[in-house]
């Protein structure tokens, strides 16, 4: 059987895939990984469906090893470089590491989260039905916390199989304000309030993990409603207003239910930009129409399809379609971004 | 009576969630009608429908934008909600042993005192109630309680605890709440119980849904060791009394 050891890794280092659905109506948060694209992306270079679960890295990278065979890795998201015996990898490449060949993922230089996927992925037991780490109640993982020295991630493939693949250097994120759909309670909110929402800058304070992002900025304004509802859902990128007039953004490991008014909810599409500010980044917010946020969706989507299907053998630099159906690279992708 | 409308309120949160809104307060006629669109929309199978959160007035719907068109599910709710079978009928009624007081229920002296209550007089109050589970949300097994005697209703702290163990028993403002895990908490400890409202491996892991009735019942301390062996072993503890 073929293990990946690790030997170090950064704190928040932990297991996720896309996430574990069904169970909010019992109080368990969806978990899964923080930036979905780039899980898929780092699944696709090593020939695995979107959502197979990862290594997720958070700032701080880590190093490992295999162990009894070898295995094929890939590296997506933030901007880290990936070293196998002490040589960097191209990025957005996939490569084969040998046993007992040292990997070394570097702290991201840009961006928050990132990914290492390994072929055919883990032969661990998911919990609920996902193996994403939920880091605050341990469920899901591996032994239902977060990676350390001396962990062994047993693998699906005793050894990796087919071509290395590679992708393009990546489209840039177009820059510009987070986009947000206002509401379910923005009832909640005085005009100046909302104002105050939409015309300033928020700071990424330092409590932000996997559950939110607390912002720092202007006091945001309730309206006379006040700011205690009936608890209700918490949606992926609802903006909570507390008493403080502080918003806080709730993210993968969100808690399902909450008693405070939601003056936003951001965008999908936005999710992963989102996700990849620092503490200490400025956000801006913009409001868009519901119908708006979905053509935002529906346009990334086709954007990342298109990107994916650019995805080629590593060092063959053009190959016509017909060849790369002939190896079956993009089957499992397109769904990608369900 | 009730201030359930015959019609709810769509409330969409960004573009895969929506909130549909059956009324404003804690009233057991809304929270049947939440059920029951529950109900009603899982059973329909909506392609792109990822899953639904009930909670005290509302219902929430996590779905696929790029799969489910958000006016097709909107037309879809509104003709389920027309025609929801909405009578109220029991669920299952647990009785869940508490052990009051003392180290279990930290804030059980300076509650009663604030009512101007013995102790014993509260714990009286707190579990002759019959009480409604409205949701389980926020983290795992956290269970959420209607039905509080309002002669005992404690706003919450000022200032909440930055932990508090699992299985506590507590009242914040008219709610009552069985706690799944250590969490931080700004309601007030009455005490402690040894049932696992969630428990990873069990079959079920998780022992109550919305709906459903919880009694408690006052336990004598000298039990709690044995009574929390059995259920950190996988029983339920918490007595069906009736299904």
């Amino acid at each position: 059987m073929t293990e990946l050891v690790i030997e170090s890794a950064g704190p928040a280092t932990s297991l996720q895939d896309a996430g574990r659905f069904g169970w909010q109506r019992y109080g368990v948060g969806p978990a899964g990984a923080m930036d979905r694209p780039a899980l898929a992306l780092a699944n696709l270079l090593v020939g695995n469906a979107p959502e197979v679960a990862a290594i997720e890295f958070a700032l701080a990278g880590g190093r490992l090893r295999a162990a009894g065979g070898s295995a094929r890795l890939a590296l997506a998201g933030a901007d880290a470089i990936l070293k196998i015996g002490g040589r960097p990898v191209a990025a957005l490449t996939s490569v084969t590491v040998h046993e007992g060949e040292a990997v070394e993922i570097g702290a991201a230089r840009a961006g928050a989260y990132f990914y290492l996927a390994v072929a055919g992925g883990f032969t661990i037991a998911p919990s609920l039905g996902s193996l994403s780490l939920h880091h605050r109640t341990g469920i899901g993982g591996s032994q239902g916390r977060t990676l350390r020295a001396g962990d062994r991630l047993p693998l699906r493939l005793p050894e990796p199989s087919g071509p290395e693949l590679a992708l393009p250097e990546p489209p840039q994120a177009a820059p510009g304000p987070i986009r947000v759909v206002l509401g379910p309670q923005d009832d909640h909110f005085s005009d100046a309030g909302i104002s105050t929402f939409l015309d300033s800058g928020f700071t990424i304070s330092g409590q932000a993990d996997r559950m939110g992002m607390r912002l720092d900025g202007p006091r945001i304004e309730h309206s006379p409603k006040g700011y205690n509802i009936v608890s209700d859902g918490i949606p992926t990128g609802g903006i909570q207003v507390p008493g403080n007039g502080l918003p806080l953004i709730l993210l993968a490991d969100r808690q399902t239910t909450g008693g405070y008014p939601k003056i936003a909810t951001v965008i999908g599409a936005d999710l992963p930009r989102l996700v990849q500010c620092r503490p200490g980044s400025v956000l801006q917010f913009a409001a868009v129409e519901r119908a708006e946020a979905v053509r935002i969706a529906r346009a990334a989507d086709d954007a990342f399809r298109a990107f994916i299907g650019r995805v080629r053998p590593a060092g063959l630099a053009a190959l016509d379609s017909r060849e790369l159906l002939s190896v079956n690279l993009i089957g499992g992708v397109v769904d990608a971004r369900h | 009576m009730s201030d359930a409308p015959a019609l709810p309120r769509l409330l969409p949160c960004g573009d895969a969630a929506v909130s549909i809104e059956f009324g404003t307060g804690i009233d057991p006629a809304v929270s049947t009608r939440v059920l029951a669109l529950d109900a009603a929309l899982n059973a329909a199978n909506v392609p792109g429908l990822i899953e639904t959160v009930p909670t005290y007035r509302s219902l929430m719907v996590h779905f696929d934008p790029l799969v489910l068109d958000y006016q097709a599910l909107e037309l879809r709710v509104r003709a389920l909600a027309g025609t929801l079978d909405a009578t109220p009928r029991p669920g299952r009624r647990w009785q869940v042993p508490v052990v009051y007081g003392g180290s279990f229920g930290i804030d059980l002296e300076a509650t009663a005192e604030g009512h101007g209550l013995s102790p014993a007089e509260l714990i009286e109050r707190h579990s002759a109630a019959i009480y409604r589970v409205y949701m389980i949300g926020f983290m795992p097994g956290f269970t959420y309680l209607g039905g509080l005697d309002p002669s005992i209703a404690t706003p919450r702290r000022a200032d909440p605890r930055p932990m508090t163990p699992a299985g506590v028993v507590s009242i914040g403002g008219i709610q009552a709440l069985i706690g799944g895990q250590a969490m931080p908490s700004g309601w007030h400890i009455l005490g402690r119980t040894p049932v696992r409202t969630f428990m990873a491996g069990r079959e079920p892991a998780f022992l109550m849904a919305p709906g459903d009735e919880v009694v408690f019942a006052p336990t004598d301390a000298a039990r709690w060791d044995a009574l929390d062996r059995a259920a950190g072993a996988g029983e339920p503890v918490a007595e069906l009394l009736s299904a």
